[in-house]
């Protein structure tokens, strides 16, 4: 073993294959118990069992589905573009599972050697251009079925996707103002740090989820996300009910299930990377053990154990958080029904952009108020200013729109059309019927 | 021939290849998509030169954002292959061939004989080309050039909307 100690540790050709497949192999292998917590946990929601004749509590229903899905008879109509109707499945497939390559999984021990796959200078500028480029996989499929459908499918994926894509790079970009670093690693690092503005013996690590900027700045990530993975609420581009089945109508087999295993391995990963910006990547628990052993010497032995097990099993944590984002989408998915179109593209452009926007604006004062002021006054400057910002906003902007159009917040308007082409519709006069 | 120049002469070929499929494609989408492969591999070679901040900013801006919208224009127009309209005997094929290897000839005089004579890879500075390095530069020597594009793009931003908007309230 003392080899591949040593090539991991000179960080050669091998070693990065290694830290490769580290990566993607738990992410493929993912996708089984991900299948099966949806349909387990939909069927709950939606007062049903779900799937649980398969195996013990039904957990080999994925392995079941796939295989049906896969051995399903496969169809090229003659009419598709054949080399983007080959091309879209592989593009929407590799994206999500290369998207975490800065990610880490650990830092204690072997896992600094094993984790993350590069440690990017860029990572979420990585992260951005990745995921910007699985939008092709969506257009093309949807060009490439020739049918009206599929196309309306592939167009609403790249309107949708680069409208949310602006709102989740802001509230990045909050992240990365505050950690003051583009690094995965270094944004982990910063989240192990007592938290901002809370004095020095409280042992509460800085999770970015737990500052109210983050906070915000989280619920913007959370809703993009939800866009970015195209999950329901969000699912506009294989809409059902309107569109057969958006982007895939025309697949089957094998390309249809690259799409599906394409979807979960999105949400799998951006849960990934939400669980390591906002939650603190593969901590345990937002307490700094060493400050609560000093602080309460009585509680040292559990603190000691709670120490040991959030650096050994780091990668157990960050599974559980993805877990729990998983879950997150899948109660949503059971609760909300989908948007319509005019609603997403005004959450996206007239919510989401301008409170990422504004709260970047509010991190930014933050961060300069805190290294000139210290901590306290500095978090006080900025609430007040955040506050004041908000008083404006909702007295004099919103009070504005809503009197100048009280549809305003209902429609898109691209184009004015004048009201003398606005066919007006005579009312009909109630005919009186027959004689009586 | 060492490697470097080896690995640059592949990726400088597979760009110029797709970046004259995007003239020869008669199709529009694999016009675009040759034009998304020629900034993916610009990328490449931006990496190639430890310039990775530009890279993926070429990758997130170009191939991420504005090939996507005119691929969205393209499948909205609906625009398929179109028969060729070209004369073949027009004056004009013989004046552009002339005047393009014109142009060929001069940035080769200009290039090929620095390109060839180097023989070691010169390495770059430590922080060479990374965010840190950038964003210094951007704010403090270049803060007054910054501005005025951040300025012109507001601008175009502006006249955009105004040209959308035909009549105004």
């Amino acid at each position: 073993m003392g080899w591949i100690h040593d090539e991991l540790a000179a960080k050669g050709a091998i070693a990065a294959l290694i830290r490769a497949v580290l990566w993607a192999v738990p992410i493929l292998l993912l996708l089984i118990p991900a299948i099966w917590f949806e349909r387990r946990l939909l069927g709950w929601i939606q007062d049903r069992i779900g799937p649980n004749r398969v195996g013990p509590f039904g957990l080999l229903q994925p392995i079941a589905d796939i295989t049906k899905l896969l051995f399903k008879e496969e169809i090229i109509p003659s009419g598709v573009d054949r080399f983007t109707y080959v091309l879209a499945p592989i593009l929407a497939l590799i994206p999500p599972i290369i998207l975490g390559a800065g990610v880490p999984y650990g830092e204690y021990g072997l896992y600094q050697l094993l984790t993350p796959v590069s440690d990017l200078n860029i990572g979420v500028l990585y992260l951005m251009g990745v995921s910007s480029i699985g939008v092709y996989g969506l257009v093309l499929a949807g060009y490439s079925g020739n049918n009206k459908f599929s196309l309306m499918g592939g167009l609403r994926a790249s309107a949708q996707l680069i409208s949310y894509e602006l709102a989740m790079g802001m509230s990045l970009a909050c992240i990365v103002l505050a950690t003051g670093s583009l690094k995965f690693t270094s944004i982990v690092h910063s989240q192990e740090q007592p938290l901002w503005g809370v004095p020095s013996w409280a042992p509460v690590q800085n999770w970015n989820i737990l500052t109210p900027f983050g906070f915000l700045a989280s619920l913007v990530f959370v809703v993009c996300m939800f866009a970015e993975t195209n999950r329901p609420p969000f699912d506009l581009p294989e809409a059902e009910n309107e569109l057969v089945a958006g982007y895939h109508t025309e697949y089957s087999s094998a390309k249809f299930v690259s799409f599906l295993m394409a979807e979960y391995f999105a949400m799998l990963v951006y849960g990934t990377v939400f669980a390591t910006v906002f939650l603190g990547g593969y901590n345990l628990l937002p307490f700094n053990w060493d400050a609560v052993a000093t602080n309460a010497p009585a509680l040292a032995g559990l603190c000691h154990a709670m120490s040991w097990l959030s650096l050994n099993l780091a990668p157990l944590w960050l599974v559980g958080k993805i877990a729990a984002t998983v879950f997150v989408y899948i109660w949503v998915r059971g609760t909300l029904p989908r948007l319509r179109y005019d609603q997403l593209m005004n959450l996206g452009w007239r919510s989401l952009l301008p409170l990422a926007v504004a709260n970047l604006i509010v991190v930014a004062i933050w961060v300069v108020a805190v290294s000139t002021y210290g901590p306290l006054p500095g978090m006080g400057i900025a609430i007040g200013i955040m506050l004041v910002g908000l008083v404006v906003y909702v007295n004099v902007v919103s009070v504005g729109r809503r009197k100048s159009d009280p549809l305003a917040s209902r429609s898109i308007t691209m184009v004015d059309v004048a009201p003398e082409r606005l066919a007006i519709v005579e009312p009909v006069e109630p005919q009186p019927t027959g004689a009586g | 021939m060492n490697p470097n120049l080896i690995v640059f002469c592949v990726l400088a070929t597979l760009t110029v290849f797709a970046a004259v499929g995007v003239v020869f494609f008669p199709n529009a989408v694999r016009s675009a998509l040759s034009l998304v492969a020629t900034f993916a591999l610009l990328s490449v070679l931006y990496l190639t030169l430890n310039a990775n901040l530009l890279a993926w900013t070429q990758l997130l801006v170009y191939a991420g954002a504005i090939m996507v919208l005119f691929l969205f224009v393209i499948m909205v127009l609906n625009l398929r292959s179109q028969p060729a309209l070209d004369d073949r005997r027009d004056p004009k094929r013989l004046i552009g061939a002339v005047l393009g290897a014109a142009f060929v000839g001069l940035i080769g005089a200009q290039v090929f004989t620095p390109l060839f004579s180097t023989s070691d890879s010169i390495l770059a500075p430590k922080d060479y080309g990374q965010p840190q390095a950038i964003g210094m530069a951007l704010f403090t020597d270049y803060g007054y050039p910054f501005e005025a594009v951040s300025v012109l793009l507001l601008v175009g931003i502006v006249g955009s909307i105004l040209l959308a908007k035909r009549r105004l309230r």
